[in-house]
């Protein structure tokens, strides 16, 4: 997406932040509109603050999950892709646990499709949310520091806030044990750093990666504990490495591995609860934006 | 059978590496002569073949599958079959009927499954399946991870005449991986291995083959450090031979962009500058083969997320055009192209044909080599249209093929 696409879905998704704290949260631009929130792989915050945003909006809002769809029944993913279609949703919503899975599926589909995760590809809405809360926090993005930190390699959060930070004018730093280092990551305009302590010195913000726990498996890390005292965010670290710093997590959070309770509960400097409030102000802003040339808002 | 003669065709001998305008009669599905102003027999049948090249019918040194259409849209009248069938070519009497498979219009080459099952452990009856027919020993889509067996292995069929044709990728490195590991996996977010899983297990093998004091050949080298260790191997006298398939010379990761499945391949494409070192081991001889790989996939196989796909291209059909790529690219000579393409796997399976000699079966194609025409992979014959290449404008079209005397095109 280019800059002003990005600031644009931040303006609208900030409005929804605001309407979002008022007791009567309730637009009604959607209404009659079919919103399927396809999830082939298991989510719950991202799922739920699709829903909740679909449904703020006034669409009547359809949940596909994993466990119940016909693809355990051996039916492929396009045949879903073209069943789901046959039903005239105005909207999909997908996440799938294989790179590129959501734009095989959007160029067999009639209606806007969102990607809500696709493997370790892209998370976009994930990105701006991201990109909404520091910027509520820190007033802009163009010129901050921004350190991601964790399981980068197998992130689809860390790619999508590469593209859109970099975009943005923010200097990224990529924060991983090399096991879990992408190759030429600095080509995606994130600056490697494998000292945690190097990588989180002048930060602005520190993005917290969940390390997911089966990663001991396949020899990437030895253990949580070793993984906990070289690359766990704690409050020591956070103090080094500048006074007022923000702190991100995607969630779900792995507390005693990646991130000490302390530093997630820190009121004054952990973003977190904001993030999933953000959510689902972003995630109504893309489902508003992308429907609008059907409601014939748009020429 | 009427005899056949072609004249005024530009003949190409891959084999004895000459090249020379003349006519060649067939007489008893043999080649009866080669030469300038030769005069036709009673009845013979006449082929004008002005402006055309004839050369031997091509061998595909390894497909996955027997194809005959495709085979025969590309000029191909011999493959080496690649044991991974179902089930695999580990007994005698598969290798039979592996054989058969192709007949009559295709010599179909069956290669002996190097260990049963493909399971990578256990030596399969190499010898039984050398008399049943085998022309040589494959690992097939897989390396033999067990070195001790690698090394029985070349041993064993060092002891039979037979060459090992081993598959390079180390198969720990592979696991689970759909991509090179480069800056594209990383922005499409593709498991992916490192290139140098294919030099890490070329290496073993050539170390262990030198321990063996066995011939040896990978199926297919598509970095450039395989290139240079193939290359340095060749120079110290090592009886090691190397192929390749036309797209590891063509395209290199870009191509899986969009995340299209039919780029997905195996071994899987790598960066530019491991393309660009295929293309120099193709010009200076370190690259000996070139062949198809043809490897035909099914929708159901194909139109899947990228990483969940099956890999393989369909290769037969446009292999004499892509190879043609090279000629016209000026990589390589058209006799250069032919003898990686019949006179070289010829000779290092031992097969027959791959020259123009009089007694020779009539196995021989005429093809122009300019014609113009456009790779389009819902009208490739054949099994499957799955080609990394549809829409390429190519130049190469078979005019005539002949099996034993027989047309087949």
């Amino acid at each position: 997406m280019h800059p002003w696409e990005i600031s644009f879905l931040l303006d609208e998704a900030e409005q929804w932040a605001q309407a979002g704290r008022r007791a009567r949260k309730h637009d009604d631009r959607l209404k009659g509109l079919t919103q399927i929130n396809a999830f082939f792989e298991n989510s719950t915050r991202t799922l739920l603050s699709f829903e909740i945003a679909g449904k703020r909006l006034g669409a009547d809002v359809v949940n596909l999950a994993a466990g119940a769809s016909s693809l355990k029944k051996g039916e492929t993913l396009l045949d879903t892709a073209l069943t789901l279609n046959a039903m005239q949703p105005d909207v999909i919503v997908i996440r799938h646990e294989s790179s590129g899975a959501v734009a095989l599926i959007a160029e067999k589909v009639d209606c806007p499709v969102l990607n809500a995760g696709d493997g370790r590809h892209e998370h976009p809405t994930q990105a701006l949310l991201d990109a909404l809360t520091i910027r509520r926090r820190k007033g802009r993005l163009e010129g901050l520091t921004v350190a991601i930190c964790g399981d980068i390699l197998h992130s689809r959060v860390a790619r999508s806030n590469f593209h859109l930070l970099s975009a943005m004018g923010a200097e990224v730093r990529a924060v991983a044990p090399p096991t879990l280092m992408p190759t030429d990551v600095e080509r995606l305009g994130a600056q490697p750093f494998t000292d945690m302590e190097k990588g989180l010195k002048g930060a602005d913000v520190v993005m917290m990666l969940r390390l997911q726990l089966e990663r001991m498996d396949g020899a990437y890390v030895p253990s949580t504990r070793e993984y906990f005292r070289t690359f766990g965010l704690t409050r020591e670290r956070l103090a080094a490495a500048g006074d007022d710093v923000l702190v991100l997590h995607p969630g779900p959070m792995n507390r005693g591995v990646e991130i000490e309770s302390a530093v997630a509960d820190d009121i004054q400097r952990s973003a977190i609860s904001e993030q999933v409030e953000m959510g689902v102000a972003v995630r109504m802003a893309c489902l508003d934006v992308l429907t609008r040339k059907r409601r014939g808002e748009w020429q | 059978m009427k005899p056949i003669l072609i004249r005024g065709a530009r003949l190409i001998d891959p084999a004895a590496g000459t090249e020379a305008a003349g006519d060649l009669l067939i007489v008893d599905r043999q080649i009866a002569a080669v030469g300038p102003g030769l005069a036709a027999p009673d009845g013979a049948e006449i082929v004008e073949a002005a402006g055309l090249v004839l050369a031997p019918g091509l061998i595909d040194a390894g497909v996955f599958r027997t194809d005959v259409e495709a085979a025969v849209a590309g000029g191909i009248t011999s493959v080496l079959l690649m044991p991974d069938q179902s089930p695999p070519l580990d007994d005698p009497a598969l290798i039979e009927r592996a054989e058969r498979l192709g007949k009559p219009r295709l010599w179909v080459r069956p290669l002996a499954a190097a260990t049963r099952g493909l399971n990578g452990r256990e030596l399969a009856e190499l010898s039984l399946m050398k008399e049943a027919g085998a022309v040589a020993v494959a690992t097939g889509r897989q390396a033999i991870a067990d070195a001790q067996v690698m090394l029985r292995l070349l041993r064993y069929a060092a002891g039979l005449g037979l060459v090992v044709i081993a598959h390079a990728e180390c198969p720990f490195l592979t696991a689970g991986a759909a991509a090179t590991d480069t800056e594209t996996a990383t922005r499409l977010g593709l498991p992916a291995a490192p290139a140098a899983a294919e030099a890490i297990q070329i290496a073993r093998d050539l170390r262990l083959a030198r321990e063996a004091g066995a011939p040896l050949h990978i199926a297919c080298v598509s970095t450039a450090e395989g290139v240079e260790l193939i290359r340095a191997a060749r120079a110290e006298g090592q009886d090691v031979t190397a192929g390749t398939a036309p797209a590891y010379a063509l395209l290199s990761d870009t191509a899986l962009a969009g995340y299209r499945s039919f780029a997905r391949l195996s071994p899987p494409l790598r960066g530019e500058a491991d393309r660009l070192a295929v293309r120099e081991g193709l010009a200076d001889g370190s690259i000996s083969i070139l062949a198809s790989r043809h490897d035909p996939r099914t929708q159901e196989d194909k139109r899947l997320p990228f990483a969940d796909a099956a890999p393989g291209a369909a290769g037969s059909a446009t292999l004499l055009a892509l190879g043609l790529n090279l000629v016209h690219d000026g990589l390589i000579s058209l006799p250069r192209l032919l003898a990686l393409l019949s006179a070289n796997p010829a000779a290092r399976f031992g097969l027959p044909g791959g020259a123009l000699l009089p007694g020779a079966p009539a196995d021989l194609l005429l093809f122009d080599s300019g014609a113009p025409w456009r790779i389009d992979a819902d009208r490739l014959p054949g099994r499957a249209g799955n080609t990394p290449f549809d829409g390429l404008p190519v130049q190469g079209r078979v005019r005539l093929l002949l099996k034993g005397g027989e047309r087949l095109a």
